[in-house]
């Protein structure tokens, strides 16, 4: 034990260790700040394609614009993306022997996940500031005060819930290349939600599965918040956005973070 | 347990499923040493240094690292190793400097000390020129000589390389070779892995050889080399009449006595003086108008130390090990990775 060690207890070190892999995460970002800007293309993308495109040809159940509908289901879309973010750090870091790295030294272990978790939540800040003001440029006005600040913590507690669904899958697939797939599973997922399109449009089966989707219920809320067109629907989980976007990413987290430390505890089996 | 061993293992075991990766393994490294572990692919070397680097549990047995029980100590174990794995674990998008800066921290020397470290070994590893560009651009003997740089933060008492020259051309070999030099000379003892004899006898003043999970010798290099009989000349003919002629005249430097294998047309011998016996052999064969098709001399393989001592080849055991270690690969994955390279490696080297 260092001098430097032995001054300060044990909280101090995990403390400091998550600090230092967080630092690391986000000098990643100011050393390549080009990465935030190709995870944000593709919601930026939709924004545009949807918006400008399809926006004339797209209906919002109970009135209301489409553009106004559809900012919300964007940033929902950002935040849910993140997981393939997070997936691809820690597949990266487990193939190349980083983490290994980590674990043979004297650091807290819990750390390395803890590190990257704090790291994703700052980035998806910084995301969701970015798709913000881009909807502003185009023209969405959402309404101020506690219900913006409610609204974002809503979308910061799907990314956290995702957090462990994707460590827990960067420490499952293979390499890197097969985290680049994630977005083929991802895509269809917030399709079948009420990101772009109102559930109540599609088929009735279609639509269920949609309303039940978790990206739904944090898209509604969120919409409710912001005071931007809800789009309707009265099944039981449509009428209860609010709790639903409580509820959803608190089940997630339930479900896979103890998935995810299981998978990282075996790394030493 | 400070009995001059800086690494002890009795009897150590680890299984996945019912393969047995380590079945009984011995060993004992004298501090202050380098120590290789000599073996072919999935005999067992990773598992054995993940075990004694506490990376993953051990299912029996015991093992002791700088006097401190690896089971029982792990942290203490962690302030006192190194390990530099098949892979360069550096971070690529970080500058040289950004990433020793980070593991100094994490090794809890605090900022400033953490910088001042990381500024010397920059210096000591030659890497001071690059170190303010990002990992991605350096080369592969620039990685590996980072990544030792990184193991060596703390002044570990046991420094752990597994294959620290798979995959780096001859060069950055020689680059890494006389880093590790540098790091025994301060005091470091060394547990070096490797499939390659030739760097086993270059860097260990002991080698263990480990095959199915088991030590199977423990000797210095010439030991070993003296076991399976030195350099071998080696003599081609052109035609198989010629055989008992080239016989008479590698009788003259060989050690023992010569070997000859018809159908391959070839005559050969274990020799002490290589390049003189080389000499030798090929003006006499010249004088006496001998037709030779090829002449060569070959050092002796990790191959011949195999066949010697298990009656069987490396590469057999390879075949049929390489899947053993992947079952249990599951939870170590750079190993498993790296693997898979090795194994196309050997394609091209054979």
């Amino acid at each position: 034990m260092s001098a430097v060690e032995a001054a300060h207890g044990r909280t101090f070190w995990v403390l400091s260790d998550v600090w230092n892999i967080v630092r690391r995460g986000l000098t990643h970002y100011q050393r390549q700040p080009v990465n935030i800007a190709w995870q944000l293309g593709f919601p930026i993308l939709s924004v545009l394609l949807y918006g400008y495109v399809f926006g004339s040809a797209m209906q919002v159940p109970g009135g209301g614009d489409y553009k106004d509908f559809l900012m919300p289901g964007m940033f929902v879309m950002t935040m849910a993306f993140g997981f393939i973010n997070t997936a691809t750090v820690v597949v990266y870091d487990s193939t190349k022997g980083v983490i290994d790295r980590f674990r043979s030294m004297p650091m807290a272990s819990s750390a390395v996940v803890a590190g990257r978790g704090v790291t994703d939540l700052i980035i998806a800040c910084a995301e969701l500031a970015i798709m913000m003001l881009t909807a502003l440029v185009m023209g969405w006005r959402p309404d101020g005060g506690w219900e913006f600040l409610a609204a974002f913590g809503l979308l910061l507690w799907l990314r956290f819930a995702l957090i462990w669904l994707g460590v827990w899958l960067g420490l499952l697939v293979p390499n890197p290349e097969a985290a680049g797939g994630l977005f083929a599973v991802a895509f269809p997922l917030t399709m079948i939600s009420s990101i772009f399109v109102a559930p109540q449009l599609m088929p009735d089966w279609l639509g269920w599965v949609a309303a039940w989707n978790p990206l739904s219920s944090t898209s509604a809320a969120t919409r409710e918040l912001f005071g931007t067109p809800v789009g309707g629907g009265d099944s039981w989980v449509e009428q209860h956005a609010l709790l639903m976007a409580g509820l959803w990413p608190a089940v997630l987290t339930v479900l896979f973070l103890p998935l995810a430390v299981r998978r990282f505890q075996r790394l030493s089996r | 347990m400070n009995d001059g061993y800086a690494v002890r293992a009795e009897g150590l075991e680890k299984r996945y499923g019912d393969k047995r990766a380590l079945d009984g393994f011995d060993l004992a490294v004298r501090a202050g040493t380098v120590h290789g572990l000599l073996g072919p692919n999935g005999a067992g070397k990773t598992t054995a240094v993940r075990i004694l680097s506490t990376l993953i549990r051990l299912d029996g047995g015991r093992a002791a690292v700088a006097g401190l029980d690896v089971a029982r100590q792990p942290r203490e174990v962690r302030a006192r190793i190194g390990l530099t794995g098949q892979y360069a674990a550096v971070d690529e998008v970080l500058t040289g400097r950004q990433n020793l800066e980070m593991f100094g921290r994490l090794f809890h020397l605090g900022g400033r000390r953490a910088r001042a470290r990381a500024g010397e070994l920059l210096e000591q590893f030659d890497l001071t020129d690059a170190a303010d560009k990002g990992v991605g651009d350096y080369s592969g003997g620039m990685r590996r000589r980072l990544d030792l740089a990184a193991s060596m933060i703390l002044a570990p008492a046991v420094l752990f390389l597994d294959e620290p020259t798979t995959g780096l051309d001859p060069r950055s070999r020689g680059e890494v070779w006389e880093s590790v030099r540098a790091l025994v000379a301060d005091g470091t003892t060394v547990l070096l892995t490797t499939q390659y004899l030739e760097e086993a006898d270059r860097l260990a003043s002991r080698i263990t050889v480990i095959d199915q999970g088991r030590a199977i010798a423990d000797d210095t290099p010439e030991g070993l080399k003296n076991r399976v009989g030195g350099d071998r000349i080696e003599v081609v003919v052109a035609e198989r009449a010629e055989i008992p002629r080239v016989m008479k005249v590698v009788a003259r430097v060989a050690d023992g006595e010569p070997e000859a294998e018809d159908e391959a047309l070839r005559v050969h011998a274990s020799v002490t003086d290589r390049v003189s016996a080389l000499t030798e052999v090929a003006r006499t064969l010249q004088d006496e108008g001998v037709r030779v098709e090829d002449i060569g001399l070959r050092r002796p393989s990790l191959d011949d130390v195999f066949l010697r001592l298990t009656g069987h080849r490396a590469e057999q055991t390879d075949g049929t090990r390489t899947g053993t270690a992947r079952t249990g690969g599951k939870g170590h994955r750079a190993a498993e990775t790296a693997e898979t390279v090795e194994d196309k490696g050997k394609g091209t080297r054979a």
